[in-house]
């Protein structure tokens, strides 16, 4: 299998924190793989540093064999890689059409010429963009609410817009930032089986973030876990789950006395 | 012919038919010269606030130097006429790529800042370009340009207005507004969906810097004489209010401001005393209750009724 993404003694320095230090991974075309620890670890900020929001202080990250530090984050959406966000981050004001058609914006070809004077490719291209988002939207069932104001979507559906604007910028490596936070069972087990089906679907190499060790359980291929920004495990599911290393972070260390 | 063409056309007849009536009204005498004088100045406003609000309201830049573009156009335009002989067009396209190229180059550094501090920045470019004027001997100093000819009339100001609502309604619309809009609303959330926020901070500005300039150029040759008193940052400040009292986001919302500010100002002008204190009222009572604007972030032609009517001319 192809190596997608490789990111080689990547650190992170904040002043005198090391928030990720000499963070290896690798993820092959098609995965699906986790990323854990506890609180703090510096899952975001790894997420960060793949997306081009920090510049890594030393190391190498490279996508589809070509480096890609020092680009800005748009740069590294061109380049296929799309994320979602902790903290919601919608258009909140737009409809949740627009929202999704925005994403759309690295593949538009028509120039600004011709979307003022509406000629050349301007009509084909914008009703390719709506169809296009109305048919992501049906698969996260958004569709109904295709014309209201994404602020106003329920907690777990702006969670799903998110996914679905992600998508939109078709990108080859999707990141998730904790896609479950917030959601009940029902909605998380719903959640599971929609990642599992868009990466088929859509053909995706999934990196997620999640702290509901269900769903991490449950999809992930690989994962790799976090403890003040040092990787301490990586593995199949069954592996990480009885690594000592792993239960002494997430447990404490047993003290015998 | 598709939907969206059609409902260009509707637009672009009903407001041929407007200008026919306005301009019917005037050659029969029902509208005197100073009311005359007001529909150019509407034209003129309308061009600033729907150029601000590309800045301000689409883009979410708060820009408070829109009148020291609007100074440039101007006054390159009137050294286009009186010292070279151009015609007005010439004038007017030579102000908006002099305003444009300066917005581009004060863009690039300035667009880096945010909220409060852009405001300043630009608030003190506005300044500088009007204090370089100043002492510009060439072009007339403090003193003013005197002697421009007198070229601009309704026709002209409707038109470029009309040109301009069509130029800046069909980039909001398309993947390049979406992507102003974008950055707007969470400039984060634009960057990681492949929107270059930098590329098109800059790009609002030129264009809303190019048209302010053109207004410019309408403008000074409706006078005889400008000075660079009539572009202080309390005109910008004019101009903004024209944007935040007709609504952010909403080009219904510009022409909507200009008007009523214009005609505020007009009507009110045989009680100079009381002028400023209604005024103010009125933008108190505003805010109050309608603190989005008249037409915040909605357009007249998105209302339930009128869409209506217009899908139904359109054939949709």
């Amino acid at each position: 299998m192809a190596e997608l993404l490789k990111a080689e003694n990547v650190s992170e320095v904040f002043g005198g924190l090391k928030a990720v230090d000499d963070f290896n991974i690798y993820i092959n075309q098609g995965e699906l793989i986790g990323l854990i620890g506890p609180n703090g670890a510096g899952k975001t900020t790894a997420f960060n540093l793949i997306t081009g929001v920090y510049r890594p202080t030393t190391g190498e990250i490279t996508f589809d064999g070509q480096s890609i530090v020092g680009l800005k984050p748009y740069q590294i959406t061109q380049r296929g890689i799309t994320r979602t966000f902790q903290n919601i981050r919608l258009f909140s004001e737009l409809s949740v059409l627009d929202n999704v058609k925005i994403a759309y914006h690295c593949h538009v070809k028509y120039g600004l010429l011709e979307s003022v004077l509406r000629m050349g490719r301007y009509f084909s291209e914008e009703a390719e963009i709506e169809e296009e988002s109305l048919k992501l939207l049906k698969i996260f069932k958004l569709d109904e609410h295709a014309y209201e104001v994404a602020k106003n979507l329920p907690y777990g559906a702006q969670r799903r817009l998110e996914i679905a604007r992600a998508l939109a910028a078709k990108p080859k490596l999707l990141l998730l930032d904790e896609p479950a936070a917030g959601m009940n069972p029902q909605e998380t087990h719903e959640l599971m089986e929609m990642i599992r089906w868009i990466r088929k679907q859509f053909g995706l190499t999934v990196l997620l973030i999640e702290h509901d060790m269900s769903l991490v359980m449950g999809i992930c291929e690989r994962i790799y876990v976090l403890e003040y920004g040092v990787i301490i495990a990586s593995g199949t599911p069954e592996e990480i789950q009885n690594d000592p290393e792993v239960i002494r972070a997430y447990l404490g260390a047993e003290t015998i006395n | 012919m598709n939907a969206v063409r059609k409902r260009d056309l509707t637009m672009l007849i009903l407001g041929l038919v407007i200008y026919a009536v306005l301009q019917g009204l005037m050659s029969a005498g029902f509208i005197g010269s100073f009311w005359q004088l007001n529909l150019i100045l509407i034209g003129i406003n309308v061009i600033m606030s729907v150029s601000l609000n590309l800045i301000n309201g689409y883009t979410g830049q708060f820009s408070l130097g829109h009148a020291g573009f609007m100074a440039v156009g101007a006054y390159v335009g009137v050294v286009c006429t009186s010292n070279f002989g151009l015609p007005l067009i010439g004038a007017l396209l030579a102000g908006a790529a002099a305003a444009g190229l300066l917005g581009f180059m004060i863009g690039l550094p300035t667009l880096r800042l945010r909220g409060d501090y852009l405001a300043i920045a630009t608030l003190g470019l506005g300044e500088i370009i009007r204090i370089v004027i100043m002492n510009i001997e060439y072009v007339g100093g403090a003193a003013g340009f005197k002697g421009i000819k007198h070229l601009t009339d309704f026709t002209w100001v409707f038109f470029v207005m009309l040109f301009t609502l069509f130029f800046i309604k069909n980039f909001v619309n398309s993947t390049h507004g979406r992507a102003c809009i974008a950055i707007r609303e969470n400039e984060i959330a634009a960057e990681a969906m492949g929107v270059n926020t930098t590329k098109y901070k800059v790009m609002a500005f030129t264009i809303g810097a190019a048209f302010a300039g053109v207004a410019g150029g309408l403008f000074a040759h409706q006078f005889y004489l400008i000075s660079p008193n009539s572009f202080t940052f309390l005109a910008s400040f004019n101009y903004l209010i024209m944007v935040v009292l007709g609504g952010m986001g909403s080009i219904t919302g510009s022409i909507a401001g200009a008007f009523v500010v214009t005609f505020i100002s007009a009507a009110l002008a045989a009680w100079p005393e009381f002028r400023m204190i209604i005024y103010a009222l009125a933008l108190i009572l505003l805010m109050f209750y309608r603190p989005q604007g008249l037409f915040g972030y909605m357009e007249l032609t998105n209302l339930k009724p009128i869409k209506r009517v217009l899908d139904k001319i359109s054939g949709k």
